[in-house]
Parts: C-alpha cells; structure tokens; sequence
C-alpha cells in the first residue's frame, strides 16, 4: 500500500476557470434532485455539451476524437462536475470505463466506430456484470455467448445495469466456455460489445426506492452478435474487467456524493448558527481534504502505468463511509425548519440514494476483503 | 520518495529497530533516557535535518522530516529527536544557534524537558533559547515524559521570519504528532496482521473469519488517510511555510487524532486480551497513540479552528479555496 500526492498538472488552474465559468451556467437549471443524483443523473443534452468543449475522452488520441491532455488533468474535470453535482451520468461510463477498455484491447474498427460518439457525448455506455445469482460472486454468472457462424449467440440475463434502458451500448461480462473441471470459474469469461437496440434484447427497469428508473433488468433471447463485437481475447474477460476497476474504484465519485450538500448546508449554518457546529464541519473538511489526497495519489499512479488495485479499494471504502455520513453529520445539527427549501429537498434525495454507495462498483465487504488479502489475511 | 529521503528512511529505521525493539519505550517509561539511541541519531546529524545546509544544518524538506518522524513513531518515538528537529529549525530561522543535546519545546509539560539543557519559546514571532534550571515530572498517559520547567533567563533570542508565523510551535508539534500517529497506526496494523495470522480458535487463524479481516481493512482505511493527510501538510509546508500550511496540519492532526482512537480501538479488539497485558508490546503504542491525540492540538481543537474558517468563507467558496491550496 503506497500513496505518493502527484503534482497538479500544468495549466489545472485555467482548466477549472473554464469549468466554473460553464458549471455556473449550466446549474442553473437544475434541481435540488439532479445534484443530488450527480453521476446517477442522466442528461443527453448535457452531455452533449461537455463532449463539445472536450471534457469527454478527453486522454485519448485526436485520432478518436480525444484531446490528448493527461489523466490528471481529466481528474479535474471530474472533480469540477461532481462538486457541482453535475448530472454526468450518460456520458460516466463509457469516459470512465468502456471507452478506456476499448482504447486499450478494442479492435482499430471499434475505436473508430464508438470512442468519437462517447467524446461526444452521444454514446452511453452501461456495465453488465451482476446477474441473478451472480452479484458479488461475479464470476458465478451464467450468460453464455456460443460461437456460431458469422458471430456468436448471446443468452441469458444481466441485472442492477444502471442506465441500461437509457443507453446504446452496453460491454457485458459472459460466459464463452464452461469454467474448467476443477479449475478457476474466472476461466472461459469474455468481454462483449453489446448494441442495445439489437433484436432478441429486452430490457425492463427497475424502479428504485426513490421512485426512480436507474437500473435494469436486461434479457438476451438469442441474440446475434458479430464476431468483431468481441472485446479484448476470449476467455480474458476477467481479468480484462477486473484490469479496469482501479479506473472505476479510486475517482472522485467515490467521495464526492454528497459533497453539494456540505456546500449548502455550510451556508444553513452560517444563517442558523448550532454551538459546536464547526467542530463537526472541520471534522468533515478534514477528510474531504485526506480522501482527495487519497483518490490523487491513485491518479498518479494511474497516470504512470501503474496498478493500484487495492489503493483504489481503499479509496472507495474510506470514500464511501465518508459520503455516507455526510448527510447524517448535517442531520445532527440542523433542524428541518432551519434549512432552506433546497437543501431539505437534496437532503431528502440523498438520504434515498446513500444505501447505494458501499453497493455499486463492489460492495464495502468484497473491498475490505480485498484490502484484508493484500495484507496478507485470507 | 525522493532517493536522500529512501537512504534516511532506512538509516533511522536501522537505528531505532537495532535499538531493541519494545526494549526503550520500557526504559523510557521507567524513567531513564535511551542514551545510546539519542547518540547514534545525533551522530547522523538527524538534530540539524531541518536547517538550511548554509546555516550547518542539513538542508532536509519537511516532506523529508516527516517521513523521519514516521519512521520514529513506528517505533513508539522512544528519544525526542522530532521535537528537538522542530526546535532547532525554528532556533535556526530565528539567527540563534542552535545548542547540543534535547531541546525543550515550551515550558509546561515539555516532552522530555527532564532530559534537556534548553528550552524553545515563542512568544507572537519573538522565539527565546533558555538554559533549563530544574524540572517538575510529568507523564502522558504513554509514560512519556511530560514535564514542567522552571527555566533561566534567555540565553539567546531572535525573530521568526514571517513564513514561520506566530503559531509555529504548535503547527509543527501538530505535524510531528500527526506522523508520529502515522508510524504507529501502521506499526499497530501489522502487530495485528500478524497476530490474526498466528493465533488459532475454531481450529483455524483467526484471520480466516471475515469479521476480523473486515475489521482491519477497515483499519487500514484510515492508516492510509493519515499517511496521506500527513505527506499533504508537510507538502504545504515546503511549498508556502508553516504560517501558511496550517489548513493542511489541521486536516492531518483531525484525520490523525480520529485514525488513533479507531486504530487502537481495533488492534485491542483483534488482540483480546493478552493485548491488554503489560507483558505484551501491543500498548506501549496504543497508549502512545491516545495521548498523542491531544498534544499539538487536539482533533476537536483543529476541526474547531478548520471548521469555523469554513462556515466564515461560505459553501461556495469550500471547493475553490480546497482546490487552490494545490500544490
């Protein structure tokens, strides 16, 4: 377990001036709803826009529609969004992960066909990996894709696929061979390119506690897939998807959930003063300034090739706890009728969605279990 | 980690590993000085790291510094070389020279005062050299000598540059209590890695249930937070001085005083009860780790000071004013 704070990338200060300028513009339409969604908040046009000033694939190649600035400094952009509570959620996934995945183990004909429309915001991504019997022990699924003539044959059924009813494309995580007879189940697991409008795929959503329509149940009933439509080699799906969580584990969007609400609820109190109050207030600065540090730290080494996978867990187990509490912490000092109308309504919604945060991208239990076999336990 | 601060690392490492073990912190708690230790570090020039090589220090970073005073709580801190590190720097910024041996910082409850000729004071930014005339004994709850001195007329005095800044004393004592608690939450982390791995009920290590292995990377979270909250202040000292890092000490010593209490917390609970006898090296850090909580500031006192700063500026400012402390 090593941490070492990268230096801020040149020319970050102009870069943030810039994403303030358009945030501020952009966040006046929101509602105390969508900032509270941040990430889990799905808007085209949005997205759109933040592909058109090149905030979206923004380390890959021109070539495919990329800028060529340096992981750090997409960590700014990052960063500026989510603080915003900006409703990134249609553009999160393929800039986080599918994009990144293809750019590296794609064919040449599947980064000219997909990573331009994702930098542009008009390709959304979803992640199919949890199945019925399948969730935290992934490699228990049992989607199958059977080679066939011309392509392969996909069956089988993915469930919690955030944004899969809103999305083009999803990479899914099935079975292409039988795991080996006494052998590892992470055998015979392959990477797919799935285009969500073809025929044979039904996708139902399922309404979430809040009322909301953010995860899917999605049914493949023979559907045709192109041999191409491989992601990566056959049978190195595993490691292929697990290759990518230290991407999708150590961000800021696994401290930053709550972070709007810290913001207002900093003015609540400022207009209703609570004795005490600040040494709760310091007590969460304090750890948004280590949790940054932390997630940094990863992005340095990200940035340098190398494969912090169980610094990522870390960040995301300490990031979850941390965003968790938030709200909570705001519980405690303000009475409802003390606080504006709008950091009731944010408080509200986020209150309903921080179950999710030790669920998604592995469960609090799968990371410290990581993190406890790192240190030599297990 | 740049390669000077590596070959450091390893060579304080040595020399306090080589020391003895849990063998000092014993002697210290029983009221003798590690005198053989103090001299192999001294013999490194280790007192002089944080003066400038002009002034006939060794010109170290404060990053260097506090990866030393890691190092040094990993090991209990069983001498007072971080704190007379502190004092000579200051001594140094202030034109005085710096004198051999301990250095006392303050007056009351100095650590180690017993042990040290003179005595640092600081008073707003006019820092005072006094010769220690007496000393009235005092411990913390580690055993560690805390005592109040009865000090001469200053020998020497000087004024701090204003990069330095009227709290210097408490800043850098924060940062030195910070890493301090870094070196022994990781110390603690390992002792009790180990003693899951070993120690058997059910027919299997205890290691193997996943309460435990929950419990210590949980654990491990907040070592690696304070680890990283402690390299962010000494970064932002380098980079503006110690007036002007007092935000990032602050976050260090709340995210360190908040990481001790979960950390010893968990290594007691791992442990049971033979962790909780004298017998056993386990609280030799654990109670180094409550009482170094409250010195330097308390993680209440520097949440306070953090917190009030915050409500002040505003929620909208909470983000850009995070972000432009970058370094």
């Amino acid at each position: 377990m090593r941490f070492d704070l990268p230096d801020t990338p040149p020319g970050a200060e102009a870069l943030r001036a810039e994403l303030r300028a358009f945030l501020a513009e952009a966040s006046r339409a929101w509602t105390p709803e969508i900032r509270a969604r941040s990430w889990m908040g799905f808007d085209r046009d949005f997205s759109r826009e933040v592909g058109a000033r090149g905030w979206i694939g923004m380390t890959w190649p021109m070539a495919y529609g990329g800028r060529e600035r340096s992981g750090l400094e997409r960590v700014v952009v990052l960063e500026e969004m989510l603080a915003a509570g900006a409703p990134v959620g249609a553009h999160w996934i393929g800039d986080r992960q599918s994009g990144p995945l293809i750019l590296r183990l794609g064919t040449e004909e599947q980064r000219r066909r997909i990573l331009p429309g994702i930098a542009r915001g008009e390709l959304a991504f979803c992640i199919g990996l949890s199945e019925p019997d399948a969730g935290s022990d992934l490699a228990n699924l049992r989607t199958k894709a059977e080679r066939v003539p011309g392509g392969w044959k996909l069956n089988g059924r993915k469930i919690w696929t955030t944004f899969a009813h809103k999305s083009d494309y999803m990479i899914a995580l099935v079975r292409t061979s039988p795991a080996p007879e006494g052998g590892s189940r992470h055998a015979g697991l392959s990477q797919f390119l799935v285009d969500l409008t073809l025929s044979g795929i039904s996708i139902r959503p399922i309404r979430d506690l809040a009322g909301a329509d953010s995860f899917n149940e999605v049914t493949f009933d023979d559907v045709m897939l192109k041999e191409d439509d491989l992601v990566g080699q056959e049978g190195a799906g595993w490691a292929q998807a697990t290759s990518e969580l230290a991407f999708e584990r150590s961000g800021p969007d696994r401290y930053l959930s709550s972070y709007p609400a810290l913001s207002q609820g900093l003015d609540a109190l400022a207009a209703h003063p609570v004795p005490g109050a600040e040494v709760t207030v310091g007590r969460m600065v304090a750890r948004l300034s280590a949790l940054r540090g932390m997630s940094l730290s990863v992005g340095g080494m990200l940035e340098r090739g190398e494969d912090p996978a169980v610094e990522a867990a870390l960040v995301k187990d300490v990031g979850n706890v941390f965003e968790q509490a938030l709200p909570e912490h705001l519980r405690g000092l303000l009475d409802p009728e003390d606080s504006p109308a709008e950091l009731r309504a944010l408080l509200a919604a986020l209150t309903q969605l921080t179950p999710t945060f030790s669920l998604r991208g592995g469960t609090r239990e799968i990371l410290r279990g990581i993190i406890a076999r790192d240190m030599g336990l297990r | 980690m740049s390669e000077l601060r590596g070959i450091l690392v390893e060579q304080v490492e040595r020399l306090v590993a080589d020391a003895g073990g849990v063998a000092p912190l014993r002697e210290v708690e029983a009221g003798t000085f590690p005198q053989a230790l103090w001299d192999g570090l001294s013999e490194q020039g280790l007192a002089l790291a944080l003066v400038p090589e002009e002034a006939g220090g060794v010109g170290l970073s404060w990053g260097d510094a506090a990866a030393l005073w890691q190092v040094l709580g990993k090991h209990g801190a069983p001498v007072p070389m971080a704190e007379t590190m502190l004092g000579a720097a200051l001594l140094s910024a202030a034109g005085v020279e710096v004198p051999d041996g301990v250095l006392a910082l303050g007056e009351k409850g100095a650590p180690f005062g017993r042990h040290a000729a003179h005595a640092v004071k600081l008073d707003g930014a006019r820092l005072t050299l006094h010769p220690v005339e007496g000393a009235s004994p005092g411990a913390n709850i580690g055993r560690e000598p805390r005592d109040d001195l009865a000090l001469g007329q200053r020998s020497a005095a000087g004024i701090l540059p204003n990069s330095h800044g009227p709290r210097a004393l408490r800043q850098g004592l924060a940062l030195i209590r910070a890493a301090q608690i870094a070196g022994a939450l990781e110390r603690i982390l390992a002792l009790a890695v180990d003693w899951a791995n070993t120690r058997k009920q059910f027919g299997r290590p205890i290691g193997k249930f996943q309460a435990v292995q929950q419990q210590l990377a949980a654990m491990a979270g907040e070592v690696a937070a304070v680890q990283v909250a402690v390299s962010n202040a000494a970064r932002a000292v380098d980079a503006r001085g110690l007036a002007e890092a007092g935000f990032e000490i602050g976050c260090a010593k709340v995210v360190a005083g908040e990481a001790a209490t979960f950390g010893a917390a968990t290594a007691h609970q791992v442990f049971a009860a033979i962790g909780i006898t004298e017998d056993h090296e386990l609280h030799h850090f654990t109670r180094r780790l409550w009482a170094w909580r409250e010195e330097g500031g308390t993680d209440r006192a520097w949440a306070g000071e953090i917190g009030k700063l915050a409500l002040a500026r505003g929620g909208a400012n909470l983000w850009p004013d995070l972000t432009a402390r970058d370094a």
